[in-house]
Parts: C-alpha cells; structure tokens; sequence
C-alpha cells in the first residue's frame, strides 16, 4: 500500500518574536504539545471559550499572535491550573495564558474581555492606594470604570447585586472604610519597579 | 507553638466569621497566631494576570517580612496561599540561577492552615479536644482549586483527591461523603466580571453536593466559601430549585466540635442559615 505524505504548515523565515515571549516565559516544554486535547478536556470553563486551551497552544506554536491576543479565552480562563497540572507535557499552560494577556494589556488594544482587565487593573490600583484589598472600594470603582452600573441596570442584575449588598451589610461582612496600612511606601516603590521593567 | 500568620484581605469583610472562628480555635488550641506586621496584599490573580513583576514581588515583600521574624507563615486563604509559595518558589529558583544572595534564604516555610491543623501533634489535640462530635453530619469536602494546583507550587500530594479536610471532619465525627467535585473550580476569579459563568460553575458543584446527599459543604478558602454561599437563592430560583446547603469553614466546625461558646455569632453571618440544620442534627 502507499503510504500518504501529510504536508503540515512549516514556518520559514517569520518573525519569531511573539513564541520566543512565550517561550521565555514558561520553558521549552511548549514545544512538546501534541495536541492531546487533555487541557481542553479538563477546563471547567472551555464552555465559554472561543479558542480551546490546546489551540491556544497551537497557535503560540504557529505564530498566531493576533489569533491569540483577539481570543476571549485568555480573559475567560479562570486560572483554576487544573490544565497546567494534568498535562502530560508539562507545559505550564495557565501560564501561557498569563503571558498572553500581559502581552495583549501591553499592546494598548481592547481586549475581546474587556470587563476582564479593567477590574485587573482596578484591582492591583487597589492595592497601590490602600496597601490591602478594601473590597468595597474594589467593588465602586471597578463599577464605575467598566461602566457596570449602566450595564447591571439594562441586564436587571442590578437588583440581584443590591439584594445580596444588604445582606453582606446586615450580617456585618461589608467593611466600610479601608483601614490604613504600615510600609505603604516600601510598596508603592514596587509598583514604581514594576513600570520601569516594562519599559525594560 | 508560635507562628506568624497571613490572614489576607477578606478576613475583615466578606470572611469576618472564618477570621473570627480562626481566632477562637486557635486561642483554645493554645496556638500563637501573630498577624505579620505590616502585611500587604499578595496581588491575588489580577497580579499574575496582567503584570508579571507584581506577581512575584508583593507576595514575595510579606516572605521578607515573615523570614525577618523566622517563623513559619501560615495563611487561611488558598489564593494567597497559592501566590506565596509560588513567589518562594521563584525566589528560590532564582537565587539558584544568578548565584546572587537573594534576600530571601527560603528558611520558612508556607502553609495554608490547613496543612497546618493536620500536622501530627495537631491533629493529636484536636482528637483528644472533641467534645460534641458532629454526628449525623454529612458533609463534602471542597478545596477548590488553587489549595492543590498545581502541585510543583503547593507541594501537594494528593491533588486530584486531598484528603485534609475529609480527615479532620472523621476526626470531628462527622460523616465525610466521597464525591467527584473536591477540586473543581467555582470561578472566583471571575466573580465580578462574568456572573453568567459563575453562576454555571456554582450550580454544577452544589447540583453535585446535592446528588452526594450531603448535608453541607466545608471549605478552607475565603472565597471558595463566598462563592457557594451568597448566590444560591439566584441560582436556584433561575433552575427552580432550592439549594440551602450550609457553606462553613472548617474552623467553625471545629469550634462546634469543640464544644466552644459563640459560635452562633459566626452561623448569623452566613447566607444560607446553617443553624436550622445544626438543630435538627442536634449540634446546637
């Protein structure tokens, strides 16, 4: 019988840069996947997710960069590692996705997620204020940057949201002020750090 | 027994009642938790989402801390749990790499507290401490994701099956049901972002809970147990069922188990009210 050559896309000459970011970051291992699907198989929430945790992979092999950046995956995983641990490659891939979407937040494009990285951001900005997490501070501002207020009046969430807010507040669990913290300073130099590294 | 102790930011609003029923145990236990001064946050996973550099270096300034005082730093959240040791990891790796004397000497070690409630001469106290077993009570474990994964960070052993929680509940009495769910996500991480997949994660783990036939779920996580027990009248309404399954800490449990005062204190502040059932089975 004859045997059937199968021509697979080979990558001569292309600019590399993007997959040698990734690379850099979570090891050489990438390069073993084999597409076994075990990733995919095992997120709990592949269900909301345009590009599958192993195409994901596949297109940081093929130089897919816009592929990649433009997913709603990388904003939809959850971070659970439940991938990272089982793959029997050991790629690290909720790794991949970090680096996926520091590189797409460094590009200055909108993302497909964007609710996702405007709390992110809200988030770690948090931190540089107060010191600690003041969760109702977290929950104002991120409202009002993501233009959640507008959105929770025209899904009706808005009454789920105030319902359960009075409950947090009657049973004494929405702390209303944040409470100052020691060595601020030493902290906001971090953050003073972490700019000058991207520059880097 | 003294450690410093971690408690992370949302044991002072959203997981008051673990903060509190933490003090009370360990007060009984005689353990010495000294909150680590000027601790600040660990970034969580916004850090490691979007910028690499915070990722590692706010967890790794409350290891710096920690290790100034040489004692072992214990935290009750698995998400801060998580990002601490994976900073201790990459402290160390690094430190091995460049061959430059890191500040960090990775002297300490980190542990959920958890793990360290089930250190041998431990759990040998809490053995001889029970008082008022919780018999009758059927109970699932739930350790959520970022407790156990991925293990080359948590050094877990039993990952896809831990067994912590499932033995201090035996321990206390109760009755520890196996179910396939111990470690599947709840979408914390996704909380105030995509409600809709939340809601799909949650559903599914108390839908699971509830073919188990447990009476409750417990949990060693401040947002794990948020996550399970604030949206379980939207979820149910929208299916047409009602969950009303208890969420508690495993400290609660123990305080209950322990025969120890106030503990309604900390049932008041739940959701789902676990005292109706706490009186049928005869626990309070």
């Amino acid at each position: 019988m004859e045997t059937k050559l199968i021509s697979l896309p080979v990558t001569v000459n292309r600019d590399t840069r993007f997959r040698d970011l990734v690379v850099e970051a979570v090891g050489e291992t990438i390069f073993s996947c084999y597409q076994c699907y075990k990733c995919s198989a095992g997120c709990p929430v592949a269900f909301a997710m345009d590009l599958l945790p192993h195409q994901v992979i596949r297109s940081v092999l093929l130089l897919q960069k816009g592929k990649a950046l433009s997913s709603r995956t990388i904003w939809i995983c959850a971070s659970c590692e439940t991938c990272t641990t089982r793959c029997p490659n050991e790629i690290d891939i909720a790794k991949v996705m970090d680096v996926l979407r520091q590189i797409q937040v460094e590009s200055g494009t909108e993302a497909k997620e964007p609710r996702v990285p405007i709390f992110h951001k809200t988030f770690l900005n948090t931190i540089k204020r107060f010191g600690r997490i003041h969760e109702l501070s977290l929950l104002t501002n991120f409202l009002r940057k993501s233009g959640g207020i507008r959105d929770n009046f025209k899904s009706g969430e808005w009454k789920n949201d105030l319902r359960l807010g009075i409950k947090m507040f009657l049973r004494g669990k929405l702390k209303l002020l944040p409470s100052s913290t020691k060595g601020i300073e030493a902290l906001r130099k971090l953050f003073d750090q972490a700019e000058e590294h991207k520059k880097s | 027994m003294k450690v410093s102790f971690f408690p992370g930011c949302s044991l002072e609003g959203t997981a008051r009642e673990y903060g509190e029923s933490i003090d009370a145990v360990s007060c009984f236990l005689g353990i010495k938790l000294e909150e680590l001064p000027g601790w600040t946050c660990c970034g969580a996973s916004a850090a490691h989402c979007i910028n690499e550099f915070l990722s590692v270096s706010l967890p790794a300034k409350n290891l710096l801390l920690a290790e100034k005082l040489n004692h072992d730093l214990v935290t009750p959240c698995a998400a801060c749990f998580n990002r601490l040791k994976n900073a201790e990891k990459t402290l160390i790796k690094e430190s091995q790499q460049t061959d430059a004397a890191t500040p960090f000497r990775g002297e300490i070690n980190v542990l959920h507290l958890l793990e360290f409630f089930s250190r041998e001469d431990l759990i040998e106290t809490i053995k001889e401490q029970v008082k008022r077993p919780l018999s009758n009570l059927k109970v699932v474990s739930y350790y959520g994701c970022l407790l156990v994964r991925p293990p080359h960070v948590t050094d877990a052993k039993n990952w896809e099956d831990p067994q912590a929680l499932d033995n201090l509940i035996s321990l206390m009495g109760g009755e520890t049901i196996f179910w396939p769910y111990k470690t599947e996500c709840c979408g914390g991480s996704l909380l105030l972002t995509n409600i809709d997949i939340v809601r799909r994660l949650i559903g599914r783990i108390l839908d699971m809970a509830r073919e188990a036939e447990a009476d409750c779920i417990v949990t060693a996580c401040p947002l794990c147990q948020a996550n399970l027990d604030t949206r379980q009248e939207e979820i149910g309404k929208a299916k047409g069922v009602t969950y009303n399954l208890p969420i508690f800490y495993f400290t609660e449990l123990l305080g209950l188990a322990f025969g120890l005062k106030g503990t309604q204190k900390w049932f008041r502040r739940h959701l789902v009210d676990p005292r109706p059932l706490l009186k049928t089975k005869k626990l309070i």
